[in-house]
């Protein structure tokens, strides 16, 4: 890989609850001085990871270390590629070589690592690996409204609930969703890390970031989750790969505004009620865009 | 001011620079410290024949701070799993994160904005300072960079401009005066067996001094 990548993703959610905050018993996330929706870098890796694991069905080299049980296949005992690493005739100490030849392999094997990173303890420092992607928080365009919906279920769970209810058997629950949030989530794939982790060297990570990013939501489907959707993965690539031009200055070529049918007067609630443009005169030189949802 | 002074402001949305002593829920600084600001200028710029100093922390925004609770993984990969499976050519690894689960909670900084004033020491004298300066310049007037640079945890990517001391404007009205910020991390001394090394940090009107890191005023 030899460019440098900045992008812009934009998802949004529809009756959902895209990430909760554990903190706030599960409420959407929130930025508590701006009101706007927050979706945390993790989340969005862990929709990725699944993705890759379900496409790739969990085999080397793209298997996921950082499982959830729930995509799992069962495999038993599968054959790993062994590997064929020639030890480099370094000064180094052998306990060093030895990790950095199981850091390597950990690379080869498992797409997350490759290119997420990981942290491998070992009693020396050899085993930590930067990943080449690094993604910050989504956060929505407007600030949110979560609602709070009660629910109710026709069975109970134990028989004393039974009996305290006189068989009545109901059950209720609270489920909170965000009616409709359009959220910004800036990220940057840099190909000198990607040297370091192989990220890429089979020509198909890459094009697996991007399609994870176009596809992971269809496979992401969950009561809690209402509709997601990616609606636009906006792709500056920079010529070399030190960079071309600052990220702050590309990512502000993308804007989003309310459209003016709806204009400021109601809250937003479905993607048409936003425009996304992306201004590409007189981009600096060496950078291309290209819009991949 | 050196001949090799740099002027670089940084600014971001969130920041995280962790304070030692409370590493299990994270608990952020008030402010970058020396040893994040050097990791922003060597995700710039950096070759082993120079090593960067931090000289000031100009601070220009106000000191505000954030909760965010994350789940994450409670382990970290043990060398044997996969030494083991290379061996034999087969097992099981991976990490099911239901069952390794632990949520911390970390509290993080909003809205950063900080000038960071060094220069550079040369570690082999036989190079040229002005090189390694103009090459810096060069890349931070272009965006160019190694790696995104980021305040204190890679998911708080910031940006960053050259900008000129003249331009440097005075701090915001809440940090006005003189703050003692205590004890706070100077850097890790990587050729004394990784010791951290901590300095007493006093911002006066935003501005903080950072003492040489082997000066007397430094401690590990």
């Amino acid at each position: 890989m030899n460019h440098r990548y900045d992008f812009v993703y934009l998802f949004d959610v529809t009756d959902g609850n895209p990430n909760g905050d554990p903190d706030a018993g599960n409420l959407p996330r929130l930025d508590a001085e701006t009101g706007q929706g927050l979706v945390t870098d993790v989340c969005i890796k862990r929709k990725i990871r699944n993705y890759v694991g379900l496409i790739k069905e969990e085999q080397p080299p793209f298997e996921i270390y950082i499982k959830e049980k729930a995509v799992l296949n069962q495999q038993h005992e599968r054959a790993y590629q062994a590997s064929k690493l020639k030890s480099e005739s370094k000064k180094l100490p052998k306990k060093v070589e030895e990790a950095q030849k199981i850091t390597h392999w950990m690379c080869e094997n498992f797409y997350d690592i490759r290119a997420f990173g990981a942290v491998m303890t070992t009693e020396v420092n050899a085993g930590q690996v930067r990943g080449p992607i690094q993604f910050t928080f989504g956060r929505s365009i407007d600030p949110i409204i979560s609602s709070e919906h009660s629910i109710t279920r026709c069975a109970v769970t134990t028989e004393k609930e039974a009996e305290k209810q006189q068989g009545d058997n109901r059950t209720m629950g609270r489920k909170f969703t965000v009616p409709y949030g359009l959220y910004r989530m800036h990220g940057f794939v840099n190909a000198n890390l990607a040297a370091q982790t192989g990220f890429d060297s089979n020509d198909e990570d890459l094009e697996l970031l991007w399609s994870a990013l176009a596809n992971m939501f269809d496979h992401d489907r969950a009561a809690a989750r209402g509709q997601m959707s990616p609606q636009e993965l906006i792709v500056f690539q920079h010529e070399s790969p030190l960079g071309n031009a600052p990220a702050h200055k590309l990512f502000s070529r993308v804007k989003i505004e309310r459209t003016a049918s709806n204009g400021e007067a109601g809250p937003p609630r479905s993607f048409s009620d936003y425009s996304v443009s992306v201004d590409d005169s007189d981009l600096p030189s060496g950078i291309s865009i290209e819009r991949k949802i | 001011m050196k001949n090799t002074s740099i002027f670089l402001r940084l600014w971001g949305d969130y920041a995280c620079f962790t304070r030692p002593e409370m590493k299990v829920e994270r608990v952020s600084y008030d402010v970058i410290t020396p040893s994040a600001a050097r990791g922003v200028l060597e995700a710039i710029y950096w070759k082993p024949q120079i090593r960067w100093c931090v000289d000031r922390i100009h601070v220009h925004a106000p000191i505000r701070f954030m909760n965010i609770r994350r789940n994450e993984v409670a382990s970290k990969i043990s060398v044997n799993g996969p030494k083991k499976s290379m061996k034999e050519g087969k097992g099981h690894l991976g990490l099911y994160v239901d069952e390794d689960r632990q949520q911390r909670a970390a509290i993080v900084l909003r809205h950063v904005d900080y000038v960071i004033e060094a220069h550079f020491e040369l570690r082999d004298q036989s190079e040229h300072p002005k090189k390694h300066y103009e090459m810096f310049k060069r890349r931070v007037d272009k965006g160019q960079h190694f790696q995104q640079p980021y305040l204190g945890c890679r998911e708080f990517s910031c940006d960053y401009e050259w900008i000129d001391p003249l331009e440097i404007a005075a701090c915001p009205e809440s940090l006005q005066g003189q703050k003692e910020l205590g004890y706070m991390l100077h850097d890790i001394d990587f050729d004394d067996d990784c010791t951290p090394r901590f300095f007493r940090a006093v911002m006066n009107d935003g501005v903080i001094e950072v003492p040489p890191f082997h000066g007397n005023e430094v401690l590990s």
